[in-house]
């Protein structure tokens, strides 16, 4: 079941098309990757889910209504710009933004305590926002984004400033809100990230969307029949060169790309029937990286 | 709506807890008071070194009864010029005074020597010549023969005292004048408060733009909840700051006034400032009994109500305006002047035309504008101590509210795009296009 499904969603500014009749679903419960590069419309895609700006057409259904009814309490959003008010207290602030997504009073404090405690931050109730360094403001911008618990989470360029402690400490966080249900929509044009964190992804390149599934799927999809052969001893002569293409050559690894129309095991019988001690034989699987790269500058040059 | 509470609560309560808003609220009544104490010190004042001056009078024009500045030592001597002018060379007076015989009885020019090298002061020479001036007086009723008493029954104190026919209300000299005043006051207070606040608006607007908190904000409430939660919980905090204001400044000049001195006899008294002593005539207990007669029998009951009502509207036509320019002024707050210019100008002419109102409440011009929206707010409060018409007023609010909601309406449009909008500011052809913008 999907928590989110976009349809044909449209958005328009007077001369470009941000968003060009675009059309995927998020999985409940998945932690979802949404790519692309630098202005493919990425942050309008957001900005409609989030209900900052409205679609020009095309329809929105989260959680089995349309989105219009619901939104505020129940999606978290940290926007890629982050942003608090500099003068004033980090509680105060806190207990605002978390009122205007629908939290009484007493609730806020509740779960601001609760997850100052997590973080070992309760000093920091009193202190302004601007006596903190821009890390521990990040901490604090994501506490604001999931304190009101919610199902949806979407999180641009989550990462983006942190320490490496600080992002384990926020990735595992995020493992946890996934773990006990909630769906998390990560923006990031910062692949290795997406391959480590993401089972579902999907590209989006001006305006457009280029791809979507699961993670290994997207990689089936496109994978380009490479192979890496490791061996021991020298490597026969006289290979038949009809099945394949040789792309590198080490003293002892191979790597090869299978021509279209033959399987790889034409070439691991051929190998084995000429002697050779094979130590591995795997198929090399594009990275999210190539894929991207490959498709976003497919798509430019059409 | 709850959610417009909330931003309207926290508007007000992080600025009125500000220590900015805590010491310009406390300090600038006292500020004021301590102003008005310099001003009064310093007319007060003048020059204060004792200047010894030897009158040489040997006509006795002067009846050796010359009364001036308290810092200019006359000494009338029956020496000859020329050991004035030694006592001079020895330093042992600042100036000669010669007076010469007076010609003609019916003379209306006359002039007197003071010899020295150094300059009187403008007040110093001012003080003599009135002094002697008074002198010369009394010299030609005498020497004319004219009795005192004839003469003062010449001056006549003329007054036109207005009397209704129809309407009930009691008017009286005083009416205009009292009304003018309270109309000037109004208006000036109204054009200072709406440009204050106004522009606290766009600052905050701006700021929070700049901040980027902005997109966290409104993923959780409507750009116009935000806006108008703004613009509301501004309001209030000026609302505050001039109901302070006003029990300050009346609490303060009661207690203060006499510990700092500043009794009305020390005011700036026509003879302090050189002017003849006809003018100088002390203001009678009368007359201020008029004045607060004539602040009595006001209707404020009507007046005050209206006054709010027009500082509302007028906040919320001009606030709206300045919100919707602070959205879509870039990072620059220099960029904010020319788009802030179109905003300004309707309120400094309201402005212009509301001093305009005071002298003639019942112009053309006055009534046009009193009804106009943008003007409205600040013309029709100047003219309400003049009691105008209840259709005027009617037409008037019914106009400002319409227009202000309007204003709100556009405002909104542009805010929403606007906030979202990085970079350079936007054209005035862009705003107009965000109008038409859906959603």
């Amino acid at each position: 079941m999907s928590i989110l499904s976009l349809r044909n969603v449209q958005k328009r500014y007077h001369n470009h098309i941000a968003v060009n009749n675009v059309s995927f679903d998020i999985p409940e419960g998945s932690i979802f990757g949404l790519l692309g590069p630098n202005g493919a419309g990425k942050t309008s895609l957001i900005r409609i889910i989030t209900g900052i700006t409205g679609a020009d057409s095309g329809e929105i259904i989260f959680d089995g209504q349309n989105i219009n009814n619901i939104r505020a309490a129940q999606i978290g959003y940290l926007p890629e710009e982050r942003g608090l008010y500099k003068k004033m207290k980090v509680g105060e602030q806190l207990v605002y933004l978390a009122r205007l997504k629908g939290l009484s009073k007493r609730d806020a404090k509740k779960t601001i305590d609760h997850w100052f405690e997590k973080f070992e931050i309760t000093e920091w109730w009193n202190k302004k926002v601007q006596e903190l360094s821009k890390g521990m403001q990040q901490k604090i911008q994501f506490v604001a984004t999931v304190m009101h618990d919610p199902k949806l989470l979407i999180l641009d360029e989550p990462f983006s400033g942190l320490d490496p402690i600080n992002t384990n400490l926020i990735k595992s966080e995020i493992y946890e809100l996934n773990q006990k249900g909630a769906t998390i929509v990560f923006s990031t044009h910062r692949m290795e990230q997406v391959e480590e964190i993401c089972e579902h992804i999907v590209l989006i390149n001006q305006g457009q969307k280029i791809l979507e599934g699961k993670v290994d799927d997207v990689k089936n999809e496109h994978k380009e029949n490479k192979f890496k052969i490791g061996f021991k001893g020298g490597m026969p002569s006289g290979l038949t060169k009809d099945s394949f293409t040789v792309i590198s050559d080490d003293h002892d690894e191979l790597i090869i790309q299978i021509k279209p129309g033959h399987k790889p095991n034409e070439l691991l019988g051929e190998l084995m029937q000429k002697g050779v001690n094979i130590q591995s034989y795997n198929e090399i699987l594009p990275s999210l990286n190539e894929i991207f790269i490959n498709q976003v500058k497919g798509v430019s040059y059409e | 709506m709850n959610n417009i509470g909330i931003i309207t609560s926290r508007e007000y309560w992080t600025r009125v807890k500000s220590k900015t808003f805590l010491l310009a609220t406390f300090l600038t009544p006292i500020g004021i008071v301590l102003f008005m104490a310099a001003i009064a010190f310093i007319f007060s004042r003048g020059s204060d070194d004792v200047k010894k001056i030897s009158v040489f009078d040997p006509t006795d024009l002067t009846e050796e009864s010359l009364n001036t500045r308290s810092n200019l030592e006359l000494t009338y001597s029956d020496q000859s010029l020329d050991q004035l002018f030694s006592d001079y060379k020895e330093k042992k007076i600042n100036g000669i005074l010669e007076i010469v015989p007076f010609g003609e009885a019916t003379s209306t020019t006359y002039k007197a020597n003071y010899h020295s090298d150094d300059q009187l002061a403008l007040d110093e020479s001012m003080s003599l010549e009135n002094a002697l001036s008074r002198q010369i007086r009394k010299y030609k009723l005498v020497s004319l023969d004219i009795d005192e008493e004839t003469l003062k029954t010449l001056e006549t104190d003329v007054s036109i005292a207005p009397q209704t026919i129809e309407s009930e209300k009691k008017i009286t000299s005083m009416t205009s004048i009292v009304s003018g005043a309270l109309g000037a006051v109004v208006s000036y207070a109204m054009f200072f408060i709406i440009l204050l606040y106004g522009a606290q608006v766009m600052r905050s607007v701006m700021e929070e733009k700049i901040n980027r908190i902005v997109e966290v904000l409104i993923s959780s409430v409507k750009p116009f909840e935000l806006m108008f939660g703004k613009v509301l919980g501004v309001g209030l905090v000026g609302l505050t700051q001039i109901v302070i204001w006003l029990v300050l400044l009346f609490g303060i000049s009661m207690i203060a006034a006499p510990l700092l001195g500043l009794d009305p006899n020390s005011m700036p008294s026509p003879e302090t400032l050189g002017l003849p002593p006809e003018a100088a005539a002390e203001v009678p207990m009368e007359k201020v009994n008029a004045i607060l007669a004539e602040l009595m029998s006001m209707n404020w009951f009507k007046i005050l109500p209206l006054i709010i009502l027009y500082f509302f509207g007028g906040y919320f036509t001009y606030a709206a305006l300045f919100a919707a320019v602070g959205s879509a002024v870039g990072e620059d707050i220099n960029e904010a002047n020319s788009l802030t210019l179109p905003v300004m100008m309707p309120l400094m002419l309201a402005f212009y035309v509301g001093f305009a109102a005071m002298r003639a409440p019942d112009s053309t011009m006055a009534v046009w504008a009193s009804m106009m929206p943008l003007f409205s707010s600040i013309v029709m409060p100047v003219r309400l101590p003049f009691d105008p018409p209840m259709w005027q007023i009617a037409v008037s609010i019914i106009s400002m509210i319409l227009f202000m909601l309007l204003l709100i309406w556009i405002a909104g449009k542009i805010y929403r795009t606007g906030i979202l909008m990085y970079g350079k500011k936007a054209s005035f052809k862009e705003l107009g296009k965000w109008l038409l913008y859906k959603n």
